[in-house]
């Protein structure tokens, strides 16, 4: 395992990806909303509301919008998704870690669909590893990676992980039955 | 945005059983993962779009040998906000009634290509009979005296909302008193197994004919009066009376079963403050229960029925995948 940004590191290029966006928030007169996807794309976008303070925060949980829910095995655990706000007419900026084939993205995208009609969504990720087998394009990067095909690139934080870090492994050559984000 | 929660569940736990015929042999561990599950299904039924892709192109089958409106309702209502199709099969004829044809009906359906069988019977055990001779999942939505699994997870889940436990699902500390017709009664018996799991204490309370002393085996304090527990209590779960179940004369009279066993709004102002009142409806209003009780601010009744939905959305959903993945 190799690690690629440490604590510090993470903090930076979450507080650069925070820059990157303010422009674009600033540039709307009609009320933001920063969602993240779980579970680890909703704690930064924990930490970019801290900084960017949007009208409304909300998280998703993309388990039951997979497609891929019949080949995995035993269900994946279903989460609570959070929005409290009425979907229509916001500005929602969409956060997730690592943004790989795009389709936990595009699950993302049909849960905030199902909530209302947003104004526009805009989609921030802490990671952009490529690979993509949809055509979904992020708005905003904190770091784009190369990485080969067989490698996996996880970004840990607190408190769903132990340490603020971004890592790449190689891969398990047998698939778990419990999917990696990246993997979704 | 709340913290997210600490995942109790990850990867190691993985939901494996493909059919729910009851809570006697579920662990501790796999009825709080339902019931988290269900957690992350309750706010399906408030969004715009009441529907999540899960069972997307699966067929749910409703095989109802019994009367039931509310709980074949909610089966229906959860497979369709999981995107399922559903085939509604309901006889009350008695020539279905026997064990072989039951099977042999469910073979039928299942030859159709179904994925997911949720039955209900009066005979007890043919749940169980049918998990055994088909290759789909089987969901128990009721069967004789034995248990009504669902009935008893939304229970519970309703006690952990209104007790304020629905991050651990640990019922530990809580007394909880099932109250009625113990003797008929499936939801008794799924709840009784589901409280004790959950870490509760539960006395039932009854006339002797409706609450042998049998009971006692299962760990419960067993009570022939109800005056005496009203201020232990802080759960208490009011059974109805089931007329259609009663043979023999259980008790002389449904003013004198009121009289002991009904909840009162004099027998409120014994209990504790925020005791929890639930009924696995149809209420009997009067007799095992009195009106302004059930309509009262303690009544966690329609919750009970909200709840029965995002716990049935999760029976189905992980028995299919269980059973997906054999």
């Amino acid at each position: 395992m190799q690690v690629v940004a440490d604590e510090k590191q993470v903090g930076e290029l979450v507080a650069a990806l925070a820059d990157k966006v303010r422009e674009a928030m600033a540039a709307s007169s009609e009320p933001w909303a920063i969602v993240g996807v779980r579970s680890r794309g909703d704690v930064i976008a924990q930490r970019l509301a801290e900084t960017l303070k949007p009208r409304y925060t909300g998280s998703v949980d993309i388990a039951l919008y997979r497609d891929d829910l019949s080949e995995i095995g035993p269900q994946p655990t279903v989460r609570i998704t959070e929005i409290d706000f009425p979907m229509d007419e916001v500005n929602v900026l969409l956060v997730d870690d690592v943004v790989m084939t795009g389709r936990s993205t595009r699950a993302a995208l049909q849960v905030l669909m199902d909530f209302g009609r947003p104004r526009c969504i805009r989609f921030a990720v802490l990671v952009d590893r490529g690979g993509r087998e949809l055509p979904i394009a992020p708005d905003f990067v904190g770091l784009t990676m190369t990485p080969e095909a067989d490698q996996t690139v996880e970004v840990h934080v607190r408190p769903t992980d132990d340490a603020d870090e971004i890592v790449v492994f190689e891969r398990q050559p047998s698939r778990s039955t419990q999917p990696t984000e990246a993997d979704a | 945005m709340s913290a997210p929660a600490k995942v109790k569940d990850g990867p190691e736990y993985a939901w494996p059983h493909p059919h729910v015929i009851g809570l006697e042999t579920l662990s501790a561990d796999d009825i709080r993962h339902i019931l988290r599950t269900a957690r992350g299904f309750a706010d399906v039924s408030t969004r715009s779009v009441k529907k999540v892709p899960a069972l997307r192109g699966k067929v749910v089958v409703n095989l109802f040998f019994e009367p039931s409106t509310r709980t074949k309702s909610s089966f229906y209502l959860a497979a369709s906000r999981l995107s399922a199709d559903v085939l509604d099969f309901s006889s009350g004829s008695s020539s279905l009634s026997k064990g072989e044809t039951v099977v042999d009906t469910a073979k039928n359906i299942e030859a159709m290509g179904v994925d997911v069988i949720v039955v209900r019977h009066k005979e007890s055990g043919v749940p169980k009979m049918l998990a055994e001779a088909v290759d789909c999942a089987v969901v128990n939505a009721g069967d004789g005296a034995h248990e009504h699994p669902t009935q008893g997870l939304l229970d519970l889940y309703t006690i952990a909302q209104r007790t304020g436990r629905t991050d651990t699902f640990d019922l530990s500390g809580l007394t909880v008193a099932i109250v009625g017709d113990i003797q008929h009664s499936r939801v008794a018996r799924s709840n009784i197994y589901g409280l004790q799991k959950l870490g509760a204490k539960v006395l039932l309370v009854g006339p002797p004919t409706l609450l042998p002393g049998t009971f006692e085996s299962f760990g419960c304090e067993v009570h022939h009066t109800f005056d005496p527990v009203l201020e232990r209590v802080d759960v208490v779960n009011m059974l109805r009376v089931q007329f259609e179940r009663i043979t023999s004369q259980a008790f002389p009279s449904v003013r004198e079963y009121a009289s002991v066993y009904g909840l009162t709004t004099q027998r409120m102002k014994r209990m504790k403050k925020d005791v929890v009142v639930m009924h696995p409806g149809p209420i009997n209003r009067g007799l095992e229960i009195e009106s302004a009780v059930a309509d009262g601010p303690n009544s966690a009744i329609l919750q009970q029925v909200t709840n029965g939905l995002a716990v049935r959305m999760a029976v189905l959903y992980l028995v299919h995948g269980a059973k997906h993945a054999e």
